[in-house]
């Protein structure tokens, strides 16, 4: 149970909500989010969207009922949060490359901000790509060296990839496949997934990706995989 | 801690009737980040074949008001890695461990059957019942007949005791149960998942691969009392109860319709500590009312 510090409204249905929270989260991760009691009955995972002691952050759309309740919490409300899930993007130190779609975008602040402690030196590039309008774009260019935003277009056919680039993405499944495909096979690219989830912990296999090397469970192998491991067709 | 929840299950102590339900568990270790799994009176593994399977694809989750959908298709590592990465862990846990096994033809349970002879568990669950795999599962479970030929078999190579697991989809569910008795089963299970399907209307196709899946939670609970009744007055071996059990509350009304034990599936997604928190309710339960033993009650409806 985490206490609520804020919850608010960004742009029509897009949230941030800020809950009590001190603990290791890695970027990629996710919580499972539930604030009501069996209506509906399963909770739901949400990236960590920001993080720093004591305050933990989500940002989410609106799609639902569980999204929905989420978005009327009130500072103060209660929310049950289990998690950190999730193996979350691996730390590098090569150059990034981040590529995010649409809400996709929630948990690449958090993985740009602890890439550019970790990597004072580094060079961060970040497309974003937006279908009408765009949010939480000042903050990555706030943090980094480059931010390339797309809204009502393709955000890959803007997309170059520097030599020694580690690529990531988060976002819609055709968007993280053009990624996949586009990016020379020099480069590493991760890829976050995202599938119907009950448990979160590997307990209920209903998560499961095919991947080249057989069945993976999203919520526990993943979400984060290397491209070749998912993309491999 | 009292005595007042311990529950034979035939020859079976319980240290109490709450029972992580099969394929909502894993094999345990998720759930130890929880909780203590000596606290439960048993868990059940997820569904175990003979070889290795890989399940379905596709989606495999959807939800519904109040329950689950599932089209898992029995995805596990087969009986060999369970019992080579798995057992040796679940062995030493402190509580009743009821291993699951699944099948697609006879020969499959069998041989199942037959390599689980080498470890020392407390209960088989037969599962004749799932009803997201084409070839066996259900076909066994929901017919008197076929039920009672494979139970008859099971029962005469384990040398574990069998309890066997019902699918609702089938004959009137009391006659398969007494065939599985007569068959000697030494302890029947259900329900297994009801039946159903979904649609995705914006894509204009069916949600899952197999057209049909399998519906758990609370959405089920009347149906799954109703048939744990039916199946209490019609046999004379113990009923573990299972279907949307949610609460110490719920436990009460299956064990009142004659369930020796209850198991908890779905609800485990809900909320992790609900078999914890069930166990806590019905002891405190069993003090106000000032029953020495939760038996007292057992079937009284
Ligand atoms: C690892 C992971 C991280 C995620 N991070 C975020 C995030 O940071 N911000 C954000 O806005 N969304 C995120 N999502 C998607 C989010 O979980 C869904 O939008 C949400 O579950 C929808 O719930 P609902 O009740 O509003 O929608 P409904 O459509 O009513 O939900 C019905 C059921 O389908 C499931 N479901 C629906 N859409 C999705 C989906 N896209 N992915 C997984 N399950 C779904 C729900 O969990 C629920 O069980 C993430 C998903 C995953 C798997
Ligand atoms: C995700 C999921 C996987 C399941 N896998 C199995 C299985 O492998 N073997 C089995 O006998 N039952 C399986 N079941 C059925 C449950 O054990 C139980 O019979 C059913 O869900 C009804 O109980 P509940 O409403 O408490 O979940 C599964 C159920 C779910 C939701
Ligand atoms: S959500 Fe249950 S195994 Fe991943």
């Amino acid at each position: 149970m985490a206490i609520i510090q804020s919850n608010d409204c960004l742009i029509p249905l897009i949230y941030k909500m800020s809950v009590d929270f001190t603990g290791a989260v890695l970027p990629g991760q996710f919580f499972m989010l539930r604030a009501w009691d069996k209506d509906p009955l399963l909770s739901r995972p949400i990236s960590v969207h920001d993080y720093e002691t004591g305050q933990l952050t989500f940002l989410y759309q609106v799609v639902g009922k569980g999204t929905e309740i989420l978005s009327r919490l009130k500072p103060g409300d209660n929310v049950e949060i289990q998690g950190p899930y999730g193996n979350g993007f691996p730390e590098v130190s090569e150059d990034l490359c981040v590529v995010g779609g649409g809400i996709g975008v929630a948990p690449l602040h958090y993985l740009v901000k602890k890439y550019k402690e970790k990597n004072p030196q580094g060079t961060c590039r970040v497309y974003l790509g937006f279908r009408e309008n765009s949010y939480g774009v000042e903050a990555f260019e706030s943090m980094a060296d480059e931010v390339i935003l797309d809204i009502g277009g393709i955000i890959t056919n803007r997309l170059k990839v520097n030599p020694g680039e580690v690529v990531m993405t988060c976002g819609p499944e055709m968007l993280m496949a053009a990624v996949a495909n586009m990016v020379p096979p020099e480069n590493k690219v991760y890829v976050s997934m995202e599938a119907h989830m009950a448990c979160g912990i590997g307990a209920c296999l209903g998560c499961t990706c095919e991947t080249k090397s057989g069945n993976k469970k999203v919520c526990k192998d993943g979400p984060v995989f290397l491209r070749e491991e998912v993309f491999y067709e | 801690m009292s005595k007042c929840l311990e529950t034979m299950f035939n020859e079976i102590l319980f240290k109490n009737p709450v029972i992580s339900a099969s394929g909502t568990f894993g094999f345990g270790r998720e759930y130890e980040a929880f909780y203590d799994l000596e606290k439960l009176g048993g868990l059940c593994t997820k569904g175990l074949t003979l070889e290795p399977k890989a399940g379905n694809k596709g989606i495999r989750l959807w939800e519904t008001p109040a329950g689950l959908m599932n089209s898992i298709g029995l995805e596990n590592p087969g009986i060999d890695a369970f019992i080579k990465n798995e057992w040796p862990h679940l062995k030493d846990v402190n509580t009743v461990t009821i291993i699951n096994v699944g099948g697609k033809d006879e020969e499959s349970y069998l041989k199942a059957i037959e390599k689980l002879n080498a470890v020392d568990a407390q209960l088989i669950e037969l599962n004749i019942s799932c009803p997201n795999v084409k070839a066996g599962g259900m076909a066994y479970g929901i017919k008197a007949t076929t039920a009672g030929d494979i139970t008859k078999k099971v029962v005469e190579l384990s040398k574990h005791p069998v309890m066997v697991k019902l699918s609702p989809n089938g004959d009137a569910i009391s006659e398969i149960a007494l065939a599985c008795e007569i068959a000697g089963a030494k302890g029947i299970s259900l329900i297994n998942t009801l039946q159903g399907m979904a649609i995705d209307y914006k894509k204009k196709s069916a949600v899952f691969n197999n057209l049909y899946a399998g519906l758990s939670g609370p959405a089920v609970k009347p149906i799954a009392l109703r048939m744990t009744h039916q199946v209490c007055q019609a046999v004379t071996i113990p009923v573990m109860a299972m279907g949307g059990i949610s609460t110490w509350e719920d436990a009460l009304e299956f064990i009142m319709a004659g369930a020796t034990c209850i198991q908890m599936g779905t609800m485990n997604f809900n909320n992790p500590m609900a078999p914890v928190e069930m166990i806590e309710g019905l002891e405190i339960y069993c003090q106000k009312e000032g029953l020495s033993n939760i038996s007292e009650i057992r079937g009284i409806i």
